[in-house]
């Protein structure tokens, strides 16, 4: 059962990830010359001409689709118009800043949204919940952008504390990890609380208060546990939000991550660079849904012992 | 006379799943195995049997809603197409079906008036709108609702009328043959008799033919002019009404009588249909009945029996029927 | 039965009288900004694209130094802020709504057609669905931006694309346990063409979920495009959309923070407002519930 559903996963994984990469050729196609579209306009004829060898431009569609898949499966995406490094190491350089801020800020988002929304769920109608509820519900209409500048407007131009914007210190990670936990750790407490709460008037969470068990110990034991699938198909979900936050934050705070480097590459129209990120971000999403399937896998009660059939929906 | 409808060998398959899992093996369910009537114009032939033995599977056959496994089925001679196609389309104007549940075969969403035009809209039949609205406005009338009725919403009718604007749906498009199934069973008894009532009066008139679905005795011993019985998807007796109630000779017949009071033929203890209702995943070597069957001998558990013809437009599926000879049943109290 | 219909449009009737201020509030809110969009033209007090390099970068009226010309005080150009508040209202509402629209058509359609086809479109479909989810939609906006350029209509569609997955996936549920109702087995019965079953019957019967999930789509629309408009992507000036004013008001942060707050204030309240009535017409719609966000 289990196998069957890893499997599932997996082949459905991979149908995704080539499907990514075909709509990506046939983007790249449509939107006009490759060549020029990936070399730039400025390119010589002889790179152009190396090029559209390469690739099999003079060949038919199916050819040119199979030597894309191979140019992608080797990392050979082309030259950035800017610098003409290879597009693949531009995107790789700038790699550790976005994880410098993604990761701590992720963990952030855990470590607010998870407890908070426990809490909001075990103090349900108490002022706690009500304040937890409407923050998030505030967090979750605020742009990005808008919140990223307010903690700018506080804390670098009114109090002066903190770097507006730039890298190098620790100072200047502050603001942009707390911006990237803002993105998910409303949405999530709000999920954590729905779950908690769901667990919470089953019958044998119900039982289990009446038989006299300390609730410390029915929290951590039974109800926890039973919150935590949804709670991981939720997080599998906020990975996007978390990319499409570092666009955003990156942006605010000049941050040399790939976020940044992706709105100037399309600001400047480096197809390359822009066409890197976007398969390497469809790679991640794809590989980080799979691992939450296989940690569903894991949680699942059903599929753990064998029953059940949530592999088989549609 | 020719009869009108004429089904032979009527088989229907589904294919299930026979556990939960993804790659459980799929099984054939046999909802309908090897049947076959016929039925004259002006007739009506009532359908019994316990539910899930393959009574509106067989109605929904006959109307070609879908293709069947083996087996033909003719209506005045040709066959019945089952592709829905422009043919078939045609075909809805020569018959149509009256359903079980009034309020969930009406839309709630749109007044009951709109819902008796659609089969002329669909069909373009009639040249405008108000054409349309006045031949279904006729039907109102026919079926017993009030003309002012015609701009309610189903929710704002009672369950006789709901099954009275179906009915109204069904004759619109002046079809001469009706799959009744089930059409009163959802309602109360009385209401439930005023709509049999006119479900007889609208046959007389229109010269109507009836394949009348239902598990309940009563009714089609009311309507019906013949009565095949149903069991996991086989007829098991077919009679003409009158000999099938006075006389009922398999040991299913008489066990569904039995269990209706003022059915019982004779005075008699009551005799109810013993073991598990049947599972028509697993349908038994022999004679399907033989698992319940009071009568049942070594022969039943291995060879099945025909439907035979023990009289003159009668027929049985049993090895040891009733015998019809002896006026009473009283063997039956001994066993 | 109809007993049951009056009670429930009874306790629908007390749930709205006797609804939280919140609710009306936003009620209120949304009925501004819908008046502002209708009359954006008549509104405004100034010409947007008229610059005043005398008078830049004016306060608002209720801080020292500011005047009722300029209510809102003025940009770095000196243009009135509140004329530009007053058509990116419009701009970003409009903008939002046909987004929505465009992603409700797409996802009505490819959600029916994968529920009436079953099979192998069916698994295409579902596939396109699991693809765009699985992707951040910023990050696909972005490189269609970049691949093809950028224009008003351009955007709109591309909007339009956003949450239509959500949609489709919703559609092909609800059609997938329509279909097996008895009011659709009837009227194709009848020998109704499927366009006609799904047109007429099944859409109405499904409006309501509809309507919710398209409402709930609206706010992160706007989001997306204000923070698109604010990365300078999205809508290009001349024209002004609330984001790429906090956008363009950023570098003046210092000297004039009301630029950036008026604009972004609209934005949440309106985001709010609207998430706050999605909600809430959820919860009318569906007592139970059971659809789960
Ligand atoms: N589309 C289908 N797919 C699979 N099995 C089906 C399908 N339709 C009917 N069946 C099965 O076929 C058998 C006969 O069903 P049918 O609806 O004809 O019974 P019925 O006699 O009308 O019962 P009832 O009195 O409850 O209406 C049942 O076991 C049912 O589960
Ligand atoms: S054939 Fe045998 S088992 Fe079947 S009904 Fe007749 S007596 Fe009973
Ligand atoms: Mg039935």
């Amino acid at each position: 059962m289990m196998l069957e559903f890893f499997f599932t996963r997996g082949l459905r994984a991979l149908a995704t990830l080539l499907l990514i990469v075909t709509i990506t050729f046939v983007v790249l196609r449509l939107s006009g010359d490759p060549a020029i579209n990936i070399l730039g306009l400025d390119a010589s004829d002889e790179a152009i001409r190396e090029f559209r060898r390469s690739w099999g431009l003079d060949q038919s569609i199916w050819v040119q689709y199979v030597r894309y898949l191979q140019a992608v499966i080797e990392g050979n995406l082309g030259r950035s118009m800017l610098d003409g490094r290879s597009a693949v190491d531009a995107v790789i350089e700038r790699l550790p800043a976005t994880l410098s801020i993604m990761v701590p800020g992720f963990v952030l988002q855990l470590v607010v949204g998870i407890p908070a929304g426990i809490l909001s769920a075990l103090r349900r109608n108490t002022w706690l919940d009500r304040l937890v509820m409407t923050s998030s519900v505030v967090c979750f209409t605020m742009p990005g952008f808008v919140f990223a500048l307010l903690l700018v407007m506080v804390f670098a131009v009114t109090l002066h504390w903190l770097p507006s914007g730039g890298a190098g210190t620790l100072a200047h990670l502050v603001l942009p990890v707390l911006t990237m936990g803002f993105f998910g750790a409303a949405t999530l407490a709000r999920f954590t609380r729905s779950a908690v709460v769901d667990v919470l008037g089953q019958p044998h969470i119900r039982a289990a208060t009446l038989r006299g068990i300390p609730r410390r110990r029915i929290v951590l034991l039974h109800v926890v546990p039973n919150a935590a699938l949804p709670v991981v198909t939720i997080i599998g979900l906020m990975l996007g939000g978390l990319v499409a936050g570092a666009v955003i934050t990156e942006s605010v705070f000049s941050w040399p991550g790939i976020g940044r480097l992706l709105v100037t590459s399309v600001a400047s129209r480096d197809l390359a660079v822009v066409q890197t990120i976007l398969l390497m971000v469809g790679t991640a999403m794809v590989l980080a849904n799979f691992c939450v399937d296989l940690a569903y896998g894991f949680l699942d009660p059903r599929l753990r012992h064998g029953q059940g059939n949530s592999a088989n929906k549609g | 006379m020719p009869s009108f409808l004429e089904v032979q060998g009527l088989t229907k398959h589904f294919s299930v799943r026979s556990g939960a899992g993804l790659f459980s093996p799929r099984i054939p369910l046999k909802a309908v195995d090897d049947v076959s009537f016929s039925l004259k114009k002006g007739e009506t032939l009532g359908v019994v049997g316990e539910s899930g033995c393959g009574k509106s599977t067989t109605g929904r056959l006959v109307l070609g809603m879908m293709a069947p496994t083996h087996g033909s089925i003719l209506l005045d001679g040709t066959a019945v197409h089952t592709r829905h196609d422009a043919v078939w389309r045609a075909q809805r104007q020569r018959m149509q079906m009256v359903y079980q549940d009034p309020v969930s075969f009406l839309d709630r969403r749109l007044p009951v008036g709109r819902q008796v035009m659609e089969p002329l809209t669909v069909h373009s039949i009639g040249s405008s709108v108000a054409e349309r609205r006045e031949k279904a406005e006729a039907l109102f009338s026919v079926v017993g609702l009030r003309p002012d009725q015609f701009a309610s919403y189903p929710h704002e009718l009672s369950g006789g009328q709901r099954q009275r604007v179906i009915l109204a749906r069904a004759l619109v498009l002046d079809p001469e043959l009706l799959v009744c199934d089930e059409p009163v069973s959802a309602l109360d008894v009385s209401v439930g008799a005023q709509v049999v009532n006119l479900l007889k009066d609208v046959q007389l008139s229109r010269g109507l033919t009836y394949l009348f679905i239902s598990h309940d005795l009563k009714i089609v011993r009311q309507v019906a002019d013949r009565v095949i019985v149903m069991y996991l998807g086989r007829i098991v007796e077919e009679a003409a009404t009158q000999e099938l109630f006075q006389q009922p000779v398999h040991p299913y017949t008489r066990a569904l009588m039995s269990a209706v009071p003022s059915l019982k033929p004779h005075p008699q203890r009551r005799l109810s249909i013993q073991g598990s209702p049947p599972n028509p995943m697993q349908v038994p070597n022999g004679c399907v009945f033989h698992p319940r069957c009071p009568r049942a001998s070594k022969l039943c558990q291995t060879e099945r029996p025909e439907l035979r013809n023990i009289a003159a437009n009668r027929s049985v599926a049993c090895h040891h029927p009733e015998d019809t000879t002896v006026s009473s049943p009283r063997k039956l109290e001994t066993i | 039965m109809a007993l049951v219909a009056s009670t429930r449009s009874r306790s629908t009737w007390q749930r709205v009288t006797r609804s939280p201020p919140s609710i009306v509030l936003a009620f209120v809110w949304i009925a501004i900004m819908v008046v502002i969009a209708v009359t954006a033209n008549h509104l405004a007090p100034y010409d947007t694209a008229a610059t005043d390099l005398g008078a830049r970068l004016r306060p608002p009226v209720f801080m020292s130094g500011g005047d009722w010309n300029h209510i809102l005080g003025t940009d770095q150009l000196g243009r009135d802020t509140f004329s530009r508040l007053v058509l990116s209202v419009r701009a970003s509402m409009t903008i939002a709504i046909i987004s929505t629209f465009i992603a409700a058509a797409i996802g009505i359609v490819l959600g029916f057609v994968a529920a009436h086809s079953r099979g192998r479109l069916e698994q295409i479909i579902l596939m396109l669905i699991d693809a765009q989810a699985a992707i951040p939609f910023m990050i696909v906006a972005l490189a269609v931006l970049a691949f093809f350029g950028n224009s008003l209509v351009l955007f709109t569609v591309l909007l339009g694309f956003y949450g239509w997955e959500r949609i489709a996936r919703l559609c092909r549920g609800l059609a997938l346990s329509a279909s097996e109702q008895g009011y659709t087995i009837a009227v194709r019965d009848i020998g109704a063409s499927p366009v006609r079953v799904y047109a007429m019957h099944i859409l109405p019967n499904v409006a309501s979920s509809l309507i919710v999930a398209m409402t709930l789509n609206l706010p992160e629309v706007i989001l997306l495009e204000t923070s698109l408009s604010f990365l300078g992507l999205g809508v290009q000036p001349p024209l002004s959309s609330l984001g790429n004013m906090v956008g363009a008001a950023r570098d003046y942060m210092e000297r004039a923070p009301w630029l950036v707050l008026a604009p972004s204030a609209v934005i949440m309240f309106t985001a709010l407002a609207i998430s706050i009535i999605g909600d809430w017409f959820r919860d009318l719609t569906d007592p139970a519930g059971e659809s789960a966000r």
